[in-house]
C-alpha cells in the first residue's frame, strides 16, 4: 500500500493502472465564452439631484432585442434604508448584482449587532465600480450601466454612475442609455452647472423626472409607460424616501405623431 | 457544560406569529458602555441565536450559521429554512465532540426565527442534540425560567406579549442571585412585527418591557408580604 497522504482514497494504480493525466488537462473543444451582447434588456434610467436629495426613476419594461418581452421588471433596487441603485442593461446581469447587493447587506449591515456602521451610497458604488471593472478585466464585462442614488456620510446628495468598463463619473443630473442623449440636456436645462444641484428644488426635480421619461416613451421604442420613482429627501435629521411602483406617464400627447411616416409599411 | 450551568441566562419564547430571545447580561465593570457588547447575534436576516457559556465559542458556532445560511441562499437562491440549518449546525457541533484534539463547543445556543413555514425555535447542546421548543431557556438560572416559561399559553401568546414575558422572566430568573446588575437585550422576529426580520426591539418598547417586569415584581413582593403577615 502506498502510505502517502496523497494517494488515499485515489484508485491504486495496481487495480486501475496509471491516471492518464491528459483527462484532467483536457482541452474544450469550444473556446471558452464570454457575455458578449446582452439578451433581454432595460433601457434608461435617470436621476437627479436637489436641493436635499435626489430623485431616480426607471420604467419596468424588459425587452429582448426590439421585442417588448416583460413588462413587469423592477429595475430600482433598494440597498440598505437610504440607497436607490438603478440598473440598466442586461437582466439577468441585474438579478446578479441583486443578489450581490444582497449579500453585501447582510455581512455589513444584517451581521454588525452592535450598530453604528452604516452601509451609504458612496460604499455601495465603490464596491459596484469595483465588481464591474474587475469583471471587465476578465473580458467578462456585467452588461449594466448603473445609477447609485443615496447620501454621502456627511449627509449630502449622492448621485454617481458605473457601467460594463468600470467608468465612474458623478453629475447633477445622470442617465444611461437613451436617456443619456435624451433626457440629461432636459434634466440640465434646470440648472447648467454641478455646484448649483442646491438651487433645484424636490418639486422641480419630481417634474423634471416625469417630463423627461414622457418624452423617453414617446421617442425611445423600448420603453414602457410604466415606471417605479424614488425620491430620497434628508428633512430635520432624518432620511425619507418615497418609493413608488406602477406609476403611469402623465399628460400624453401623440398629437405630434400624426405627421410621422416611419420604417413600415407606406401609409395613405 | 459546566461553563454553560453558571453562564449568565438566556431564554427563548415561541409566540403563534415569531419568536422572542432575551439574555441577561452580567455587567462586570462600570467601565463598560451601556447599550453596547450585543450579545444577541444574527445568523440571517430571519435567524436569531442567543447563548450562555463560553462566549467566544457562541461567535465561531454563529460564524459557521452564517456560512452555512449564506452557503444555502447562494445555491438555491432562497433564506435558509430553520429545520434544515439546524440540521447542519448540529452535524457541524457533534463533529467536535468525536476528536481527541479538539474539545466540544462550550456553549448551549437558542436559535429562533421565521421562515416560510412560520416560527421556529431551537436549542442546541454541546454533544450537538438540538431540539424544538415552544420556551428554551438555558445558563445560570435556566430552572426558575423554566418553570415559569411552562405556565405561558404559547397558542395565545403573541411576540409583544412575550417580550414583555421574556423581560419578566430574564428578572425572576436573576433574582436567585442578586449580586450583580444586569442588561436586559431582548430581540425578536414575527411578521406582523419586523416583516420576518430579526431585530433588537424598539427601545421604547424594550423600557416598557422592563418597567413591567419590575412592577410585577414589586406585586409578588407585596403578596409575600401579607401572607408573611397572616402567619
Amino acid at each position: 500500500m502506498n502510505h502517502d497522504p496523497f494517494y488515499w482514497g485515489r484508485p491504486s494504480d495496481e487495480t486501475y493502472g496509471h491516471y492518464n493525466h491528459a483527462i484532467a488537462n483536457a482541452k474544450s473543444q469550444i473556446p471558452t465564452s464570454h457575455t458578449q451582447q446582452p439578451i433581454i434588456t432595460g433601457t434608461s434610467v435617470l436621476a437627479l439631484k436637489f436641493k436635499n436629495g435626489v430623485a431616480i426613476a426607471a420604467d419596468n419594461m424588459g425587452s429582448y432585442g426590439s421585442l417588448l418581452r416583460f413588462n413587469n421588471i423592477e429595475r430600482l433596487i433598494r440597498v440598505g434604508t437610504e440607497t436607490i441603485v438603478g440598473i440598466s442593461g442586461d437582466i439577468s446581469d441585474l438579478q446578479y448584482i441583486e443578489r450581490l447587493l444582497h449579500q453585501l447587506q447582510t455581512e455589513e449591515e444584517v451581521y454588525d449587532s452592535d450598530g453604528g456602521h452604516n452601509l451609504r451610497a458612496p460604499h455601495v458604488h465603490e464596491y459596484l465600480s469595483r465588481v464591474m471593472y474587475n469583471r471587465r478585466l476578465k473580458m467578462d464585462p456585467l452588461w449594466n450601466a448603473i445609477i447609485v442614488a443615496g447620501f454621502s456620510d456627511d449627509r449630502t446628495p449622492f448621485l454617481r454612475y458605473v457601467d460594463l468598463l468600470g467608468v465612474t463619473y458623478g453629475s447633477l443630473a445622470l442617465a444611461t442609455g437613451f436617456g443619456a442623449h435624451l433626457a440629461v440636456p432636459l434634466l440640465r436645462k434646470l440648472v447648467p452647472y454641478d455646484a448649483d444641484y442646491e438651487k433645484v428644488s424636490e418639486e422641480q426635480a419630481r417634474v423634471a423626472i416625469a417630463d423627461s421619461l414622457r418624452v423617453l416613451y414617446y421617442r425611445d421604442a423600448r420603453s414602457s409607460d410604466k415606471y417605479t420613482f424614488a425620491v430620497l429627501t434628508f428633512e430635520n435629521d432624518k432620511i425619507n424616501v418615497d418609493y413608488k411602483q406602477d406609476l403611469k406617464v402623465e399628460n400624453q400627447s401623440w398629437r405630434f405623431a400624426e405627421n410621422l411616416i416611419g420604417y413600415g409599411s407606406k401609409q395613405q | 457544560m459546566k461553563a454553560v450551568e453558571n453562564g449568565s441566562t438566556s431564554i427563548g419564547i415561541k409566540a403563534k406569529d415569531g419568536v422572542v430571545l432575551a439574555v441577561e447580561k452580567i455587567v462586570n465593570s462600570k467601565l463598560l458602555v451601556p447599550g453596547k457588547n450585543k450579545r444577541i447575534q444574527t445568523i440571517d436576516r430571519h435567524i436569531g441565536v442567543a447563548y450562555s457559556g463560553l462566549l467566544p465559542d457562541g461567535r465561531h458556532f454563529v460564524n459557521r450559521g452564517r456560512d452555512e445560511a449564506s452557503t444555502y441562499s447562494n445555491m438555491y437562491k432562497e433564506p435558509v429554512s430553520i429545520p434544515h440549518l439546524m440540521d447542519r449546525l448540529g452535524l457541524y457541533v457533534q463533529n467536535y465532540t468525536c476528536y481527541n484534539s479538539v474539545r466540544p463547543f462550550g456553549v448551549v445556543s437558542i436559535v429562533g426565527g421565521v421562515d416560510a413555514n412560520g416560527p421556529h425555535l431551537y436549542m442546541i447542546e454541546p454533544s450537538g442534540t438540538y431540539w424544538g421548543y415552544t420556551g428554551a431557556a438555558t445558563g445560570k438560572g435556566r430552572q426558575t425560567a423554566k418553570s415559569e416559561l411552562e405556565k405561558l399559553n404559547f397558542e395565545e401568546l403573541t411576540v409583544r406579549e412575550a417580550v414583555k414575558h421574556a423581560a419578566r422572566i430574564i428578572r425572576q430568573a436573576h433574582e436567585d442571585n442578586k449580586d450583580k446588575d444586569y442588561e436586559l437585550e431582548i430581540t425578536w422576529c414575527s411578521l406582523e412585527e419586523t416583516g420576518g426580520q430579526h431585530q433588537f426591539v424598539p427601545e421604547d418598547l424594550l423600557q416598557e418591557a422592563i418597567k413591567f417586569a419590575q412592577e410585577e415584581d414589586d406585586e409578588d413582593d407585596e403578596d409575600e408580604e401579607d401572607t408573611e403577615m397572616a402567619t
